[in-house]
């Protein structure tokens, strides 16, 4: 090879090596935070089928907005940097590499929906940025020893399946059991939870039926499940669906002892359109304060929670639990962030975020409180059951201290 | 002279063919001078760009490819497909599948991904010969209906709706790049093959017998074209070009989940070719610019409504250039060297 040649390929052989970026963030490199900034990512579905949940994202944005008014965080105003998913895992891993990489956010906050941050948890964790308090129910959150840097937040799933199998077998003799569920991780892991809590039980469920998210409708399935004898009925289904089958069970005359999965037990976007009286003695699992329930009309969680909303996110309905549920996880974060106090390396940050001890946030149902450790990673794990009245869940029992698996 | 006008109308009539560009020498060299200019380009971006920006430009050379299947199917074969999702996901499974479950190398799933859809492909086109039109693209949309419940079906397979989640490979041979710069080059290495041999069976017997059967199939059938072979293995390998794009996909983004490989998806393909330029080899590579692309920036536009943006566009885009972005160009080279003639021969 001539001189000018060799010159010529060593050039580019060197300016590609300088182009390999070092590895991610060292334990003492602060990204994305700045004695004045700290900036969090996010995406949640803006549009596509998911998108009745994007109004978590606003309620989110909508509370940092009144943090920062209020001074920020330790001096910092907190930047909320969000994109749109649309629900497509190709896009979150997309816009989350856009947020680490070109934004060079410091951690990424409340991603939402079970595939979207499975497309992204093995990323994030190489990167080593926090995947904080993920909006979805699935189990695998929870798993601090091979995912050190991914932490779940609501109660998960497969939990709240054991707890109403539990409650239908000590409640009704001879139960004939019908699921319907969608047909997705999410879906699947209520199945898992319930089956397991049946146990030998299992043999008493006659019919599953699943759907898929775009579907437009279940109403058939609903069919199958009333001429299959069932007397009791887990729905496994997102709000949109949820309504379709409420009202359709109601419209044919089927009557069974009826779990609706928490996911979609909001009273404003699930039961008011399936019709109340046709909700009528559904049960479900809680761990927030219904917003639509009379009993907290006077609560300071719930007035603090509709000042918040009047001020800061007028177009925010308030019969949406999804806000409800922004707000509480927001202001979660904001404590983690206290937390850090001068610290805001990635490595404190998930520190101080596996370090919230008995915290109670506004919109929990009284008795349950945030614990996390190092070896825990599920923020919430007590749950207390509740029934619709036809105005309200009205909850009965005891707070549920929830088996962690 | 009157010729020269006659055939410079011919072509624009037909945005699909490139006569007048094609037949003088000097058209020739300038088209390939253009096309080697684009392929420098590409080549060197990665010392320009890095890390995401480059992750989307790979994404950019992935959609060419499979837009360039489907565009060799829809447009220069004129059988409509709503279906290409299905083959891509295909491909995406068949890479993820063969890397996870039975620890086949990577860079041996792309030439599977594509056997296995050209079988596929080849196997569906054959009883679709029967259907035209709106009927095959009603069996085309069933197929995408039906792949991602297929997907979910066979769970032990593929992981279910779990989907499968992959590792992004590192660069070969201790060469000094990133895991994205590799897989920027290995793709653009596949595109450059794929586009090339494109060009190649377009621009001969093959290509004319696959047009012809497009503009008037009877004709061509009366001239010694088997149009049920050609027209099976256009469809096996348009197929199979939409599923060494989906392997491609399923390396860069190292995961596949059922419900990725949609309706939408085959309808944004379809999007795709139609604004980058039915019939056409450049086509794909515009219509995979706007696909990736503008459903960002109308996302930066409109928190709101961002795929009302996205329409917005694209009627926007169908109004100006209805012949896609490829057809608008021609159309520009065209009026451009029809002057520079007229005024070269003194007419």
């Amino acid at each position: 090879m001539s001189l000018l040649k060799r010159f010529i390929v060593g050039i580019l052989l060197a300016g590609l090596a300088a182009l390999a970026p070092a590895g991610g963030a060292t334990a003492q490199t602060v990204v994305g935070v700045t004695p004045t900034e700290i900036k969090i990512g996010h995406t949640n579905p803006y549009s596509g089928n998911a998108s009745a949940y994007g109004t978590i994202g606003k309620t989110i944005a909508a509370y940092f907005k009144k943090v920062n008014d209020e001074g920020g965080v330790n001096g910092r105003k907190i930047n909320f940097i969000s994109y749109d998913d649309g629900y497509s895992p190709p896009k979150t891993v997309e816009m989350i590499r856009k947020l680490v990489e070109q934004d060079q956010v410091a951690f990424v906050f409340q991603t939402l929906g079970t595939p979207p941050n499975t497309a992204i948890q093995k990323y994030l964790n190489q990167q080593k940025v926090p995947q904080l308090f993920v909006a979805t129910g699935a189990t695998k959150w929870n798993d601090p020893k091979n995912f050190p840097w991914t932490m779940g937040y609501q109660p998960n799933y497969q939990t709240e399946g054991r707890v109403y199998a539990a409650y239908a077998l000590s409640h009704v003799k001879d139960a004939k059991i019908g699921i319907l569920y969608q047909n997705d991780d999410y879906g699947k892991d209520y199945l898992k939870g319930f089956e397991d809590g049946l146990g030998d039980a299992k043999k008493q469920i006659v019919l599953k039926q699943s759907y898929e998210v775009t579907d437009p409708t279940i109403d058939s399935q609903v069919v199958n499940l009333k001429n299959s004898g069932a007397n009791v009925f887990f729905n496994i289904t997102t709000p949109k669906f949820a309504a379709q089958a409420i009202k359709k069970a109601h419209e044919i005359g089927w009557k069974p002892l009826h779990f609706l999965n928490n996911v979609s037990s909001s009273l404003g976007t699930v039961l008011k359109p399936a019709g109340l009286d046709a909700s009528r003695d559904l049960i479900t699992a809680l761990y927030m304060k219904e917003v639509t329930d009379p009993q907290w009309r006077n609560d300071k969680g719930f007035t603090d929670w509709v000042a918040f909303m009047k001020k800061y996110y007028p177009d925010g309905a308030l019969d949406d639990q999804s806000n409800g549920f922004g707000y509480n996880v927001a202001i979660l974060m904001t404590q983690v962030l206290k937390q850090c106090g001068n610290d805001f390396s990635r490595e404190n940050i998930m520190k101080q975020a596996a370090n919230v001890k008995n915290f109670e946030l506004p919109l929990l149902l009284p008795g349950i409180k945030i614990n996390t450790s190092p070896t825990d990673f599920a923020p919430i794990e007590q749950e207390q059951l509740a029934k619709f009245d036809g105005e309200k869940w009205a909850l009965f029992g005891e707070v549920i201290e929830a088996v962690r698996k | 002279m009157a010729t020269d006008s006659g055939a410079a109308a011919k072509a624009e009539s037909r945005a699909g063919t490139l006569a007048a560009s094609r037949t003088t020498a000097p058209g020739r060299s300038l088209r390939l001078t253009a096309v080697l200019a684009v392929v420098a380009i590409a080549a060197v971006l990665p010392l320009f760009v890095s890390g995401f920006r480059l992750f989307q430009f790979t994404q950019v050379l992935i959609y060419a490819i499979a837009l360039l299947g489907l565009n060799l199917l829809t447009g220069y074969n004129g059988q409509f497909s709503l279906g290409h999702g299905a083959f891509y996901g295909i491909g995406a499974y068949t890479s993820a599948v063969m890397v996870d479950r039975w620890g086949i190398g990577y860079g041996w799933t792309i030439p599977a991904a594509g056997i296995v859809c050209l079988i596929v492909g080849f196997l569906f086109g054959r009883p679709a010969l029967r259907l035209e039109g709106l009927y095959l693209a009603l069996a085309t949309f069933s197929l995408a209906l039906a792949v991602p419940q297929i997907l979910k079906y066979f769970e032990e397979w593929t992981g279910g709706s779990q989907g499968i989640v992959l590792s992004k490979p590192k660069a070969p041979l201790h060469l000094p790049l990133t895991e994205d710069q590799w897989l920027y080059v290995l793709t653009l290495a596949v595109t450059i093959v794929l586009f090339v041999l494109a060009a190649n069976l377009l621009g001969g017997r093959t290509g004319r017998a696959i047009v012809a059967i497009r503009d008037n199939h009877i004709a061509a059938e009366a001239m010694g074209v088997n149009n049920a072979l050609y027209k099976s293995v256009t469809f096996g390998v348009s197929a199979a070009y939409t599923g060494i794009a989906g392997a491609l996909s399923a390396i860069v983004v190292a995961f596949v989940a059922p419900d990725s490989f949609d309706v939408f998806l085959s309808i944004t393909l379809l999007t795709g070719i139609v604004i980058g330029g039915f019939g056409t080899i450049s086509g794909p590579i515009y219509g995979a610019l706007f696909i990736q692309f503008v459903p960002n920036w109308a996302q930066d536009i409109s928190k709101a409504a961002p795929w009302a943006i996205f329409g917005l566009f694209l009627i926007g885009f169908m109004y100006v250039m209805p012949r896609g972005i490829a057809g608008f160009l021609q159309l520009v080279w065209i009026r451009l060297t029809r002057r520079a003639v007229a005024r070269g021969e003194g007419r």
